[in-house]
């Protein structure tokens, strides 16, 4: 369901300062969050603050949960309790008996400060936030507030059932809203395809943003109830969810990071040449998402492409300089069977292990389908890197890209070397 | 019985049918799939959120009914005793945490403005007698069908089980709160970031296990390469927990000394295999590829997202405690926990375990070596620790094995681990 790696394939040697390295749909976005969040402390400064007190206490929640923010896979940086609370500002009608007469502009300044103020310890010891994800969990709790106060403050507040019904379409508009801008942003800087991107922001979001939206709209209605003291019980429940969703980020990059490391056995064991397992996973993960492969393949191409070599941990020899492109056929098949064998053993990772065994059949077999699309593109990756290895050379790679061209066809898909070439040409 | 009398006895008047039917919903399906808390054995489910909303929203006779729904959940792996039991269970928990609830001053019904902050403490007496009713019911049910002992409980996981009970009653109150205003959408709110995290909860569980079975499943593609070595790294792990357990190592430390002692030998395979099957004497830069493995072995983890205590016990398993170890020299108490840990496992497992040059020893003569070795290669407390564990666990000896026919098997002639046959090497003598 999620990602591997962050975004782009990354250029080593060409460091460039953080701001250079967003892209345009990104600039765009911080640069409206920060004119509405200036337009809206102008505007507070302006006609002052109303209720201070609740203001200060939804800042103060706001702060803690940018505080405890965390990261997906996937390289989303989340914070569901800041989001809550932002949310429930925005929805907030009545403190008990004191009705809550807060403009949008004055939610959209309290959501600022409290995001700024959380963001603070971040930043005094080194982590940088991602910029663009914080304009949106700015952006989205202010679309909620100027949706919905002007029409809360309609007549429609005495009729209940109405009103939450208002309350959860404005959330579930901001969600979406929240949704599709990620995807653009992120298929801009992952070149990938909007659809596939808009998909696996879906999935990886959905839980994180219903459970935001719905504490947020509980908040807002027991504070009806029960006064400030709402705040502080009424977010028990994500607690609960945050702490989940942190445990399962958590064993997944745990995951992630073990299968790299592990794969690096079969380079100091001396069976292929250092750093080349990681480099067919970057290719390979490159071309996957050229390919408008979702996270959830490209996180499985990830695993086969990092663990295509082990079976070559079963040879008595290794072959000369790893390389397995240069094997024999049939040696190439039973390295890829004694690999997928290894993989099998897990007794989870089925796919995976499908996709190594496969690697190494043609595109065109005399019998039987062609092997899966992951397959496909390891081999290609997988020849392209013995050939060209951790050279830099632009010619050695241009003649490498040439030779698989014309091998393939028969040998490789051709689809998939031509997304090797736009990788490649990425990377240089 | 108890609970149908309770049921039967007490007064309906004034109970809305639909909140009590909402409920009853409610409960039957958190019923059907309860959450696990860590533990396989150890499940809460939401329903208790349920049964505690209906206290307040229904008060006694009405918590009953929404207790008593829970006969109609839909588990496969739950025979029709067991469901009436819980039924009747749930029944009786909620009517009398009902009338403790009004006997502490609360009030039936939909909290309005000025229940706030008057129900708090009705409302903890309600939560702590329905859990300390449902534990006790329970734990009456065990001793009479025998599966646990009358005294000797273990308290702790009891106690990790109340708590997460009392957590769960408390979103009770939480679903009542606003049900004055919303009716059932507050169920909806309250209790849909719950279901969230018990999805997320299932699904670290079900990646901590493949994460588990990937490392075995790749280690043992690293033992493959020596035909008597298979099974070691497994076998080291689970005696590295078995020692980890008996010195009182709390519960996160042994999962990662698991690891550790599955991890510990991973960088053999950086040394060359002519070393490893070499039959005569080291040379002095043979030994030196052998010292240099644990230094391999982690600068493969290392990136690994481990406690720096793993990686310490993978890079020091081979230091002993009088400082004649490698690759560091350490001694006493400069030798990491686990490095000192895995060390004794290690050692315990190659001695027990066939090799080319000899049989297997058997458990006794293990025991035996490690003993005399305690003091000057292991740590004595965990020597005494861990055969203490092996009387109380047992211990699982690999099948002798038989190299296979043929002319290329490979095999090992000298064992590093093997402290009662140390590696020769040619200008120092035995190592």
């Amino acid at each position: 369901m999620s990602a591997p790696a962050s975004a782009p394939v990354s250029r080593p040697g060409r460091q460039r300062p953080a701001w250079q390295s967003l892209d345009s749909a990104q600039l765009l976005l911080i640069a409206v969050a920060g004119m509405l969040v200036i337009a809206s402390v102008t505007q507070v400064g302006a006609v002052g603050l109303k209720d201070s007190r609740t203001a200060i206490l939804f800042g103060g929640l706001i702060a803690v949960g940018e505080l405890l923010r965390m990261i997906m896979p996937g390289n989303r940086e989340v914070a569901p309790i800041a989001s809550a609370g932002a949310l429930g500002y925005a929805l907030l009608l009545r403190v008990g008996s004191e009705p809550a007469t807060h403009s949008a502009f004055q939610a959209v300044t309290v959501t600022a400060c409290g995001t700024l103020i959380g963001a603070l310890p971040h930043i005094a010891v080194g982590r940088i936030p991602a910029l663009d994800a914080m304009a949106r969990r700015i952006l989205s709790p202010a679309l909620v507030a100027f949706v919905f106060r002007p029409l809360g403050h309609s007549s429609l507040r005495q009729h209940w059932p109405l009103l939450i019904t208002v309350m959860a379409l404005t959330v579930m508009l901001a969600c979406l809203a929240e949704v599709v801008v990620a995807a653009t942003i992120r298929a801009e800087a992952a070149h990938t395809r909007f659809g596939i991107a808009l998909g696996d922001e879906i999935r990886a979001k959905m839980p994180l943003c219903a459970s935001s939206g719905a504490t947020g709209m509980l908040i807002a209605v027991s504070m009806f109830v029960m006064g400030p003291v709402a705040l502080l019980v009424f977010t028990a429940p994500i607690l609960v969810t945050q702490v989940a969703f942190r445990r399962f980020a958590g064993i997944r990059a745990t995951y992630l990071q073990t299968v790299r490391a592990l794969s690096r056995v079969t380079e100091v064991g001396g069976y292929v040449e250092t750093g080349h397992s990681r480099r067919v996973s970057a290719l390979a993960v490159g071309m996957g998402r050229e390919l408008g492969m979702t996270e959830e393949a490209l996180l499985e191409l990830e695993y086969a492409a990092l663990m295509h070599d082990i079976g070559q941990l079963s040879l008595r020899d290794p072959i000369p300089g790893g390389a397995t492109v240069l094997a024999s056929p049939s040696e190439q098949r039973r390295i890829a069977g004694l690999g997928a064998g290894v993989i099998t053993k897990t007794g989870v990772l089925h796919e995976v292990a499908e996709i190594v065994r496969r690697q190494s059949e043609p595109y065109r077999a005399a019998e039987g389908s062609a092997p899966p699309l992951a397959s496909r593109v390891i081999k290609v990756a997988n020849a392209y890197d013995d050939l060209v290895g951790a050279s830099s050379d632009r010619d050695r790679s241009a003649a490498v890209l040439e030779r698989l061209r014309g091998d393939s066809a028969a040998e490789y898909d051709p689809t998939v070397v031509e997304a090797l070439g736009h990788v490649v040409d990425r990377m240089r | 019985m108890l609970a149908a009398w309770a049921i039967g006895t007490s007064s309906f008047e004034g109970i809305d049918w639909t909140t009590l039917a909402v409920l009853a919903l409610l409960s039957v399906i958190f019923e059907s799939a309860p959450a696990l808390l860590n533990s396989k054995n150890a499940s809460v489910s939401l329903s208790y959120s349920a049964g505690l909303a209906s206290v307040v929203l229904l008060g006694p006779a009405g918590a009953a009914i929404v207790g008593a729904s829970a006969i109609l959940a839909w588990r496969r792996d739950m025979g029709l005793v067991k469901r009436l039991f819980n039924g009747a269970q749930f029944a009786l928990a909620g009517y009398l945490s009902g009338v403790v609830y009004i006997a502490a001053g609360g009030t039936t019904g939909k909290p309005s403005d000025g229940s706030f902050p008057g129900i708090i403490e009705p409302y903890l007496g309600a939560v702590v007698t329905y859990v300390a009713v449902n534990l006790a019911l329970i734990g009456v049910v065990l001793v009479l069908t025998k599966t646990a002992p009358v005294w000797g409980f273990r308290w702790r996981p009891i106690g990790n089980l109340a708590a997460g009970q009392l957590a769960y009653g408390m979103f009770g109150l939480l679903v009542a709160a606003p049900w004055g205003l919303i009716g059932p959408f507050s169920a909806v709110l309250v209790l849909l970031p719950m279901l969230l995290a018990r999805w997320a909860f299932e699904q670290t569980s079900a990646q901590q296990q493949a994460h588990a079975a990937t490392i075995a499943a790749l280690c043992q593609a690293v033992e493959t390469k020596d035909y008597y070595t298979r099974g070691h790294s497994e076998r080291v792990s689970r005696g590295s927990a078995m020692i980890a357990q008996a010195i009182g190592m709390r519960p996160e430390r042994v999962g990662a000394i698991r690891y550790a002692g599955m991890l510990h030998d991973v960088g053999k395979l950086g040394v060359p295999t002519k070393v490893l099957q070499k039959s005569g004497d080291l040379t002095e830069e043979e030994f030196a590829a052998i010292q240099l493995h644990p230094m391999r072995g982690l600068e493969i983890v290392r990136e690994i997202g481990f406690l720096d205590e793993a990686l310490a016990g993978i890079m020091h398993h081979h230091e002993k405690i009088d400082g004649t170890g490698y690759p560091m020299g350490l001694a006493g108490s400069e030798i990491p926990e686990f490095a000192r840990v895995i060390s004794v496992a290690d050692a315990f497992d190659s001695m027990t375990s066939t090799r080319s040059y000899r049989a297997a020893r058997s458990l006794e003569e293990g025991i035996a070596e490690l003993r005399r070795s305690a003091g000057t290669h292991f740590d004595p407390g965990l020597v005494e620790a861990f055969i203490a564990a092996l009387e109380s666990e047992g211990w699982t000896q690999p099948d002798p094995v038989a190299p296979p026919e043929g002319e290329d098997v490979e095999t090992t002639q000298q064992d590093h681990d093997d402290p009662s046959a140390p590696l020769r090497v040619a200008s120092e003598g035995v190592r």
